[in-house]
């Protein structure tokens, strides 16, 4: 009887002090933080976003570091860390007064010095801004909040091109950062940006966590795109780094994450019919593929055997195999992208018509063509390059005349291959299969690829006076009517010289869970953290 | 013994030395260039020599080799390219997931495979033999990646019982770590749970058809007793080796177990600087797991005069 009252106590003590941990654990849930999960494209290695221009760089900055103007969602420039600029007459003087109570994370202000050094440091590797500081006579620091960008010339993109969004950002560091090499990484990361970055949490290839910078002062405007106020509305933000498709949809479907950046077209269905789930694009989320050409070795260093793959490449067949929804296609044959401002197809009808794989083969002759061997660089572990390179590689043996060099290689071997100069059959190449974002190539100036500057243009080369001269010219343009006007000329020249071929166009929607987050803002790429509400 | 490991220890000197060499003239040797990946899709050629000079591999490839052996020396496997972190902190990052996958593999394939090992043995050409190695069949042929997603849909989608993916730490509570562990330890185990149970069915049956195992039935031992003291003790070698290897082989990298489950073990991180070319990540790799093969070999050998006392070193 004893033993068994003295069970029974024992138990009831056991019962007493969990029933007082349980009681002291509630205060602990109630002050849980709140914490976004998030599983973006990639995974962020790098935390320098000048030192590289892959996107996850950019979504990692935007996260820490802030901009002197931000897209909002219809992609017009708004300022952002800028309150107030005066443009000269003769629009070659822009004077910027910063906003107040800009504050890094380490509590220290942020001025004009720290924004003129990491404009510099931007300049230094961006290719817009590359440009822009071809025109800059000088940037200086007038006072503590001022300072002025002096143009040689009235370059109508300064502000444009520092709103950018997509690959490098021209974020502002703190000038101790700025004035590292740009060819040489960061060691610390130190914005004035929502979001503190947090090292000690930070495993490459796995997590990163980023906490709520409590002393950033948005701005009064509301949240749109990437301007308006930055109100942050988590305490953290964890970027999870799920390499599966598969997996990723499923940790999504569970509700272990709130937010997936690039689901893969094929798990879309199943994401859009699960309940407390929406997918979503903005309107210029998009990539568009590039079929790219070596201009400095035969056969495509004659513009006739380049007019010819026109005649032979069909654009819809990419479409149905790398996005088979219809919803997310758009045959597109504008070198700027479908659905953005500067959208235009002039000069495409040889493209656009039916194939004729009769003239492709007179042009291939013409260019002096005999048969050699097309080498093309074919990356395997891409998801979507590989089935675009197998649907190109079976268009160009249906044409019947081609012999083909087909090089089956990984990614990063195709990176490193195509910056090869040589012939074909020394290591160099003839084809090789890419992508853009719609973003990027809706300016002329940011669509790198599309460059025809020789020696110093993308890979592959191309070369024509004409085409650049119309491209400086559309930077020049002092109004959006203008740009138009030249974005035709651009195209009809573009195909006329066909510095590639542009295939397919395809939107890369978002998807998160609506039941339990809210506030998501849309984006073309880079999604911003900020505004987000978790329930 | 103690001279036989030191011996073996001083073996492995020369072994590091031309896994070592074999691993840098193998990767500069391969096409790629970080430089490349780093300065993404938009940078002209210039900048990603600008990149290149910046990393050193301009460099003639016998400057590079003696910058990394010296640093070897120092016990500096080098710096990530991409992350700019050491190398050594990278693998400590991923060294809990990997060995507790790995462990927590094992354990589940043992705990399953000897005992259906045994008995398909002890009931060779029965209903219970086939059903056993119907199973091993199966485990062998199907690929992880499908037992995966399989035990995924189930469990973590349907159920509910168990994450999707994710690794917790052992500093989160070993419930949490064992919850996030139990989904890909079966997914992996199922090839090594029919790799051993074959291994076992096949070395039992050697060891029950021997003669001492026929007096000893006919001493009237009990069958228990003959099974487990007298068969599977001196079956133990060859199953002892098929355990050593697949722990080398699972701590130096189950990518695909890692993948779907998202475990930050070092597998993945293998791949991933490949897949960028992160140099100094993959030789630093290769050489601990170089390493630790060689250790894990030892101790198998060292474990065989365990089982066997005739084994003498």
């Amino acid at each position: 009887m004893h033993k068994l009252t003295d069970r029974l106590h024992r138990r009831l003590a056991v019962a007493v002090v969990a029933g007082a941990l349980g009681l002291g654990a509630l205060p602990a849930l109630a002050q849980q933080p709140k914490t976004l999960k998030v599983a973006m494209h990639a995974d962020v290695r790098t935390l320098d976003p000048f030192w590289t221009t892959q996107t996850i760089a950019g979504i990692h900055g935007l996260m820490v570091y802030d901009t002197l103007f931000s897209s909002d969602d219809k992609l017009e420039p708004k300022p952002q860390m800028v309150d107030t600029w005066t443009v000269s007459d003769d629009r070659k003087v822009y004077t910027f007064k910063l906003r107040d109570g800009l504050k890094f994370h380490d509590g220290s202000p942020v001025t004009s010095k720290d924004v003129v050094a990491s404009m510099n440091r931007w300049g230094k590797r961006d290719g817009a801004g590359k440009q822009l500081m071809g025109f800059t006579e000088s940037l200086t620091a007038k006072d503590d909040k001022t300072f002025v960008w002096s143009l040689t010339e009235p370059y109508g993109l300064l502000i444009d091109i520092l709103a950018k969004t997509g690959t490098s950002i021209p974020f502002v560091m703190r000038e101790k950062e700025a004035m590292v090499d740009p060819f040489k990484q960061i060691e610390e990361v130190v914005g004035s940006g929502p979001f503190m970055f947090k090292r000690d949490e930070w495993v490459p290839g796995s997590k990163t966590v980023y906490t709520k910078f409590a002393d950033y002062v948005p701005r009064k405007e509301p949240a749109s795109g990437h301007a308006g106020g930055k109100v942050v509305k988590v305490d953290r933000v964890e970027f999870v780094w799920l390499s599966d498709p598969q997996t990723a949809q499923s940790a999504l479907v569970a509700g272990e994450i709130d937010y997936l950046e690039n689901p893969a077209v094929d798990f879309l269905p199943i994401l859009e019919g699960t309940p407390g789930i929406k997918v979503e694009a903005h309107a210029a989320a998009g990539t568009m593929g590039i079929l790219q050409l070596n201009h400095l070795h035969p056969p495509f260093n004659n513009v006739k055997a380049r007019q010819a793959m026109l005649y032979i490449i069909n654009n819809p067949d990419y479409l149905n195999t790398i996005a088979a929804d219809k919803k997310l296609q758009t045959v597109c044959y504008s070198f700027f992208g479908c659905g953005v401002a500067m959208e235009t197809d002039a000069g495409s009808e040889p493209y656009k018509g039916p194939k004729d794989y009769k003239k492709a083969e007179a042009l291939f002759k013409e260019a002096g063509y005999n048969g050699e061997p097309i080498t093309i660089l074919h990356a395997t572990d891409h998801q979507y390059i590989n089935p675009a390179n197998l649907v190109m590689i079976q268009q160009l043996r249906k044409a019947g005349f081609l012999k083909l060099d087909v090089q089956a290689m990984d990614w990063g071997s195709v990176v490193s291959r195509r910056a090869k100069k040589e012939a074909p059959a020394q290591g160099g190449w003839n084809i090789f299969i890419t992508g853009t974002t719609v973003l990027t190539s809706s300016s002329p100036v940011t669509h790198t690829s599309i460059g025809m500057g020789c020696e110093k243009a993308w890979f592959g080369w191309p070369c024509d006076a004409k085409f650049e001269e119309l491209r400086k010219e559309w930077a020049f343009a002092p109004s959006i009517e203008k740009r138009k006007e030249l974005a035709v000329a651009l195209s009809k020249r573009a195909y006329e010289q066909v510095p590639y071929i542009s295939f397919a166009q395809w939107r890369n929607p978002v998807a998160y869970r609506s039941d339990k987050i809210s506030g998501v803002l849309s984006v073309p790429s880079v999604p911003p953290m900020w505004n987000i509400e978790k329930k | 013994m103690t001279a036989y490991i030191i011996r073996r220890l001083l073996a492995t000197i020369p072994v590091m030395i031309v896994v070592a060499l074999f691993v840098f003239l193998l990767l500069h040797l391969t096409p790629g260039d970080p430089a490349a990946v780093i300065a993404g899709d938009d940078a002209s050629p210039a900048e990603i020599d600008g990149i290149r000079s910046k990393l050193g591999l301009d460099r003639p490839i016998w400057e590079q080799f003696v910058i990394y052996v010296l640093s070897l020396l120092r016990g500096d496997l080098g710096t990530s390219i991409f992350s700019n972190l050491p190398v050594t902190t990278l693998v400590m990052q991923r060294l809990e997931p990997s060995v507790v996958l790995a462990l927590s593999t094992l354990v589940v394939a043992v705990l399953f495979a000897i005992p259906m090992g045994v008995l398909a043995a002890w009931k060779a050409r029965s209903a219970i033999d086939r059903i056993v190695m119907g199973f091993s069949v199966l485990g062998f042929a199907l690929p992880v990646f499908l037992v995966g997603y399989l035990l995924i849909y189930i469990f973590a989608i349907e159920l509910r019982w168990l994450p999707v993916q994710g690794y917790r730490p052992l500093s989160q509570g070993v419930w949490e770590t064992a919850r996030s562990i139990i989904l890909p330890a079966f997914a992996l185990g199922m090839v090594y749970m029919a790799l051993i149970a074959r291994i076992t069915r096949a070395s039992m049956l050697e060891v029950l058809s021997e003669d001492y195992i026929r007096t000893a039935h006919a001493k009237g031992v009990a069958k228990k007793s003959v099974l487990l003291k007298h068969a599977l003790k001196n079956a133990a070698v060859p199953i002892v080796t098929v355990i050593g290897i697949g722990l080398a082989l699972l701590i130096s990298g189950v990518v695909i177990t890692e993948t779907v489950f998202n475990i930050p073990g070092l597998g993945r991180l293998t791949v991933d600087a490949i897949l960028k070319r992160d140099y100094p990540i993959i030789q630093g790799l290769i050489i601990l797991f170089a390493g630790a093969k060689v250790l894990i070999n030892l101790m198998i050998d060292i474990s065989y005069s365990f089982f066997d006392p005739r084994i003498r070193y």
